[in-house]
């Protein structure tokens, strides 16, 4: 790992890898999907299955649009989604129009009597210029991904210790622990992990453990031709996507917005961030995820009401009813 | 550089490339004559949206017959334990056999169904690896691990008429910890991102509670003798009461989250409580008195509990493959909390 060790540079809130006991460690990664330059080309899909041997996901035809991934879940650890929508794309103009055909060409064209080439013509039958009004139109695509969360209900919950934080600050399952309880499937506010059929074990996105362990980046943000997908050390890509979201907002894309990034949010902020460009539930992402486990100090106290009631029923109905 | 990009393909890091990713998307055409329209809304925002109505979470894997009947076994031994560890204590022998016979029983049917749902049944030992209080499912184990040798020795030497000093202790620890083994469950279902299981989080343990007493009642009604069954019968109407009771709190507080209580398999759960209170009546006015009557209330006991239990996990499923339930509280708050932050700016 050639980037540089931290002790700690950021608060301890927002860096697992330090709650979780590591002294030395590199700094935390993860992940900056911008949608905004996403062309729906789904080499991160093919490329996370190809590195990590993801076994198929099922050859289904979901008719709903281009995506027939569908999901996340244990056999695909990326998903592209398509979104269609009639609405303009910044300035971008969907209106067809033909501009003004110059003076001296009309007038030299005028002396001549036209001749036909059997050519479709590019014109309307009756010879008129129109243009389409009111086409506006849009096609979001974005590579959703595991958000390997600062608090991590899957982590949290798992009874086995089989989901572990890794040194770069991410959530991976361990294959060789994991027994198939399904309790992280449930646990996890964006549906992410899902079972295995196959082998009974929880699988998802490992930020390419393997390869960060070597100094690679993971598979997807290697392979993706556009750099929608962007990897690297979170504090910088907070910068960056910071960044990028100004510049798409003065280019008038005021519908940009960032989604994840935010360390007070109900997961304590996401490995993975993500530029947007329409709400989250767009995506099929919550707009206000919140990690189970920041409820169970509550939980365990009505738990504790109850058995103590369960108990102080049963002794009173025992001993106050007759013989 | 970086050891990130090791081809040429792509340079990244050369600062006097601009990259792709600093495409500025969206931005051709007459900005000059458009700008004031900017990014034109064409169909009105509606109230609620997904993408193409899917789910946002993950369907739970845990299967019906296994978990939901999980539910009620863990209910029915635990509240089980605790009436026996009662009846022991105040010379009710064959009230506190029954109990704890039926403890055992439903202490062998949870193992089988919680090893038989797990993805690697071999690997069923890897639970106790670790503790973990953040993880119900890894309190519950140990929780299970206290009860389940004290309810076996309790059990045992209840039958074999050995050891039976030892075999109180056991039947009042399997009587205690068996006020965690019925409740716990409650936590287990409500730590998970399921609208209605996390949402119902504060009744989910009285109802539990109250489904397992009822249960625990209608067995001890079942298998003891008339003579003894008062406890049994108490315990039928406070559970039967006290899960009513939650359910109508839980629903009254979920609102629109809750409507799966309601719909489909949450009738399951309707039937369940009428089966409950019906039987602990029937328990109460004609259960001292006439056998007949206490099977059929035992019975009608038993099964209510079962309905109850299967009615808020399928309730559960329902809600979590249904994005409205997931979406809708979630904006619902943002949105109160952007009009709290602009009420607090505007005064």
């Amino acid at each position: 790992m050639a980037a540089e060790l931290s002790q700690g540079s950021t608060s301890l809130e927002e860096d697992p890898a330090a709650d979780n006991g590591y002294g030395e460690r590199p700094r935390r990664m993860g992940f900056f999907t911008d949608t905004s330059v996403c062309i729906g080309c789904k080499a991160c899909e093919v490329a996370c299955k190809e590195w990590n041997a993801v076994p198929e996901d099922g050859l289904t035809f979901t008719g709903m649009s281009y995506d027939n991934t569908a999901g996340l879940d244990a056999d695909s650890w990326r998903h592209v989604k398509f979104i269609e929508q009639p609405r303009r794309l910044g300035h971008q103009e969907a209106e067809v129009s033909v501009a003004a055909i110059p003076e001296q060409v009309v007038e030299a064209a005028s002396a001549r009597s036209p001749v036909s080439l059997g050519m479709p013509s590019p014109l309307s039958p009756d010879g008129s210029v129109g243009t389409a009004q009111d086409m506006d139109f849009r096609w979001l695509m974005a590579s959703d991904v595991c958000k390997h969360c600062t608090h991590a209900a899957c982590l949290d919950v798992c009874p086995t210790g089989s989901l572990f934080r890794t040194e770069f600050g991410t959530v991976v399952v361990q294959d060789d622990i994991c027994n198939g309880c399904g309790y992280c499937v449930p646990a996890c506010p964006f549906g992410v992990i899902g079972k295995r059929e196959t082998d009974g074990g929880a699988h998802k996105c490992t930020l390419c453990y393997d390869r960060l362990k070597v100094g690679q980046e993971p598979a997807c943000a290697k392979t993706c031709p556009t750099n929608s997908i962007q990897f690297g050390e979170l504090d910088e890509l907070r910068e960056r996507a910071a960044r990028r979201l100004g510049q798409l907002h003065e280019a008038g894309m005021t519908s940009a917005r960032l989604y994840g990034h935010d360390p007070d949010d109900g997961v304590g902020g996401t490995g993975s961030m993500f530029l947007l460009l329409d709400e989250p539930e767009v995506y099929g992402l919550p707009p206000d995820p919140v990690v189970t486990t920041r409820d169970l100090p509550a939980m365990w106290k009505h738990v504790g009401l109850a058995a103590a009631g369960l108990l102080v029923g049963l002794a009173a109905i025992t001993w106050g009813s007759r013989r | 550089m970086s050891t990130y990009s090791q081809t040429d393909v792509r340079m990244d890091d050369d600062p006097a490339l601009r990259p792709e990713r600093e495409a500025t998307v969206g931005s051709a055409g007459r900005t000059e004559r458009r700008r004031r329209r900017g990014e034109r809304l064409m169909v009105p925002k509606a109230e609620f949206r997904s993408y193409y109505g899917l789910p946002v979470l993950n369907e739970p894997t845990w299967e019906a017959p296994s978990i939901a009947g999980y539910l009620f076994l863990g209910g029915l031994m635990g509240a089980s334990s605790g009436l026996a560890a009662a009846a022991e204590l105040t010379d009710r022998p064959h009230l506190a056999r029954a109990g704890k016979a039926g403890a055992l029983c439903a202490l062998g049917g949870s193992l089988f169904l919680l090893v038989r749902d797990l993805g690697r049944p071999a690997r069923f030992v890897n639970m106790l690896r670790v503790f973990k209080v953040t993880s119900p499912m890894s309190v519950g184990t140990w929780i299970l691990t206290a009860y389940g040798p004290q309810a076996g020795l309790a059990a045992v030497t209840a039958f074999t008429g050995r050891y039976e000093g030892l075999g109180r202790v056991a039947a009042i620890g399997a009587g205690l910890t068996g006020a965690g083994v019925a409740t716990y469950t409650a936590a287990l279902i409500s730590d998970t991102a399921v609208p209605l299981w996390h949402g119902g989080y504060r009744e989910m343990p009285f109802l539990f509670a109250g489904s397992a007493l009822s249960a625990a009642g209608g067995l001890g009604m079942l298998a003891a003798p008339l003579a003894e069954a008062g406890p049994a019968r108490g315990a039928a109407v406070a559970g039967a009461v006290v899960e009513a009771a939650a359910v109508r709190v839980m629903k009254r507080r979920l609102g629109p989250v809750g409507e799966p209580l309601n719909q489909g398999a949450g009738r399951l759960l309707r039937l369940g409580g009428a089966l409950g209170l019906a039987g602990a009546a029937l328990g109460h006015f004609a259960g001292r008195r006439s056998r007949t009557a206490a099977v059929i209330a035992g019975a009608a006991l038993l099964a209510g509990s079962v309905c109850t239990r299967f009615g808020v996990f399928h309730a559960g499923v329902a809600s979590s493959l249904d994005p409205e339930y997931t979406i809708g509280p979630q904006r619902a708050g943002l949105t109160q909390s952007e009009t709290n932050e602009t009420e607090r700016t505007t005064s």
